[in-house]
């Protein structure tokens, strides 16, 4: 009854081509982001802030990285972690050779520089499909593993070999307590999603979207695949770099190459996949899902196991957790394989119906 | 039935001596025929005769070992497909080639890729000319919707329509590169009468208004002597005929070959 489209007619084309087209799905989505500035940092505790909305956000942000690329593009990357390691270890040299770079500009730096190793591990891309890219991505994955972790130079020759953020000042705001660092990560990640979404609905999306639909007919009706997949390289790594040198720098404050290991890739491409290859929306849902689904297991399978008189040690904890998570992730992609996003449309769709479904 | 006959002047493309092969398959052997612009040329034969490979040939999706095609007066032993787009040359294929998981409206939208310019940051931004490229190429892509009557799918992805959609929506997505050739593969297969009488009007719609040259493959022979100028007669990957539909239906090696006489 609250949600029609009816009546809503559009006479240009350009409010035909927004990005909600549906006056109630803007008003919400409006009313969710005046939340997230103006509500979340009073009501939230600082564990919440700190633990579970700063690093939902990044991974989100990645996750619209590798999504440009896997969801958009139709090229499979197990590498994403690796340059998420490129942006925050390129933002950091940035940031500690030139110190007089804004800390916002180095960190959009380090995307800038991930975008172009992007570009060159694209390259294989133009000759090899699926599988056969997957494991060219996965080499990526381990030569940055390795280069970080062994040449000095990366880490500034740290004897420990972990590194640590710059004081983060932008523009003469130092960005300190959780509440500013969520809020610093909250206007970056809004920024870089809506550009994301714009790049998707407009023209390089649909020759990215053709690519992987079609690419022998997209080719035939004048698309260059090699501009069309090395741009989704490109625009990917530098989404993925820039979650990267955040979550460094905001997240972690201090890391380890180990930070971006080749578990990340493999986070990221569940939470694309769960949230919904093809969806900007997604990418928040799936990174939430990946991202919070086990802190909530940690804590409620204690209380859970004394209920049935058993009193779980933390490994058995963690294990647990560990198996429901993964049992989850399967039980999921089988129920409904395209994702969250698609579940949220297809409630849309009979929301739009209800209550007279016929 | 109406004759047409109109004259046509110049070549617009010419086929010289084209062989191809696959392994030991030869597809086309020694082919040689002309469209002339603003013409409607049909390329008709019983199945596996080589028709498509003909025009996988026309727009660079196959490399001919032998021969030579001259397109708008310049000569070419072979060109990749998107140089076939950008030289003005679309196409429809046998088996639908759409882009399954995009709307009607982007599929067409798409095709006009080639007159889009503006960069990836103003894309970005959605702003200022990449806001106003968008629009304007969305009202010419308006106007082919209208043109095909497929206002009430434009949201629909193609992956859900039936097939008679999915072909008109394939026309669509060549008509709006506003090309200079068309190249249509079997355009009204497997279509009801209905069907294919709308077809036939788009066609034949398309040629007049736009003059734009078509050459179209139809196994339907009421159809090719309807709407085509001249027809070229394939058969075992050799010319068999070439000429006005009239003359096409007296022709001996025409009959046979479709009454299947054995050669
Ligand atoms: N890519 C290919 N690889 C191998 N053989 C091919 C290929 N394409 C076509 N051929 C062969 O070339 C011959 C001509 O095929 P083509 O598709 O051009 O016929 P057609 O006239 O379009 O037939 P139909 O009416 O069935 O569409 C056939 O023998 C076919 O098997
Ligand atoms: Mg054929």
């Amino acid at each position: 009854m609250f949600y029609r489209e009816a009546g809503q007619f559009k006479v240009t084309y350009s409010a035909d081509m927004a990005i909600f087209p549906i006056a109630q799905d803007r008003i919400a989505v409006l009313a969710i982001v005046a939340g997230a500035f103006l509500l979340m940092p009073f009501v939230a505790t600082e564990y919440f802030l700190n633990s579970i909305m700063v690093p939902t956000l990044i991974l989100a942000l990645a996750a619209i990285g590798l999504n440009i690329l896997v969801g958009y593009c139709g090229q499979v990357s197990l590498g994403s972690g690796a340059f998420m390691a490129i942006g925050a270890y390129a933002a950091y040299s940035f940031a500690i050779r030139v110190p007089e770079l804004p800390l916002l500009v180095s960190i959009l730096l380090g995307g800038v520089v991930s975008a172009m190793v992007g570009i060159a591990f694209g390259i294989p891309s133009l000759r090899i499909k699926g599988f056969y890219l997957a494991v060219a991505t996965l080499a990526a994955q381990f030569f940055f593993d390795w280069l970080f972790a062994r040449v000095g130079w990366f880490t500034n020759y740290t004897p420990s070999g972990s590194v640590n953020a710059p004081r983060l000042d932008v523009f003469g705001w130092t960005v300190n307590t959780p509440v500013e660092k969520y809020l610093f990560v909250l206007a970056v990640v809004c920024v870089l999603a809506l550009l994301a979404k714009n790049l998707v609905r407009g023209h390089v999306g649909r020759q990215w979207m053709a690519i992987r639909d079609m690419d022998i007919a997209a080719e035939i009706i004048g698309i260059r695949p090699m501009y069309a997949k090395l741009s989704a390289f490109a625009v990917s790594s530098f989404f993925v770099g820039v979650a990267g040198a955040l979550w460094a720098f905001v997240h972690l404050g201090s890391w380890e190459p180990l930070a971006f290991s080749i578990d990340r890739s493999f986070q990221l491409l569940f939470a694309v996949i769960i949230g919904g290859l093809g969806s900007i929306l997604g990418c928040f849902l799936g990174a939430a899902f990946m991202w919070i689904l086990p802190i909530f297991l940690d804590i409620a399978l204690p209380p859970l196991g004394e209920l049935v008189g058993w009193k779980m040690d933390k490994a058995t904890v963690s294990h647990f957790s560990f198996m429901i998570f993964g049992g989850l992730i399967v039980f999921f992609l089988i129920v409904e394989p395209h994702g969250l996003a698609r579940l949220w449309s297809l409630l849309k769709e009979k929301l739009r119906l209800w209550p007279f479904p016929y | 039935m109406t004759v047409r006959v109109r004259s046509f002047p110049d070549v617009l493309l010419s086929v010289e001596n084209i062989s191809l092969s696959f392994g030991g398959v030869k597809a086309l052997t020694d082919i040689s025929f002309d469209i002339r612009k603003g013409e409607i040329r049909a390329i008709i034969g019983p199945n596996g005769a080589g028709k498509s490979s003909m025009l996988n040939c026309i727009n660079g999706f196959y490399h001919p070992q032998q021969g030579a095609i001259t397109y708008k007066g310049v000569r070419r032993s072979q060109m990749r497909p998107h140089e076939a787009a950008e030289q003005g040359i679309a196409r429809t294929f046998q088996n639908i080639a759409l882009f399954k998981g995009m709307s009607t409206l982007d599929n067409i939208m798409t095709g006009r890729n080639l007159r889009m310019k503006t960069g990836l940051l103003w894309q970005a931004l959605h702003l200022g000319p990449a806001r106003r490229e968008e629009i304007e190429h969305r009202r010419e892509v308006e106007r082919i919707i209208d043109f095909l009557e497929i206002q009430h799918i434009r949201k629909t992805p193609v992956g859900r329509l039936p097939y008679g959609l999915q072909k008109r929506v394939e026309l669509g997505r060549a008509l709006a590169a506003q090309p200079e050739l068309l190249l249509l593969d079997e355009p009204m297969a497997g279509m009801n009468i209905e069907e294919k009488q709308d077809m036939c009007r788009f066609v034949l719609d398309v040629n007049d208004e736009f003059g734009t040259t078509i050459c179209l493959i139809e196994h339907d022979m009421g159809v090719v002597m309807d709407i085509s100028d001249r027809v070229v007669v394939l058969d075992y990957g050799k010319k068999i005929g070439d000429g006005q539909p009239d003359e096409i239906k007296k022709n001996e090696a025409v009959i046979s070959a479709y009454l299947g006489v054995s050669h």
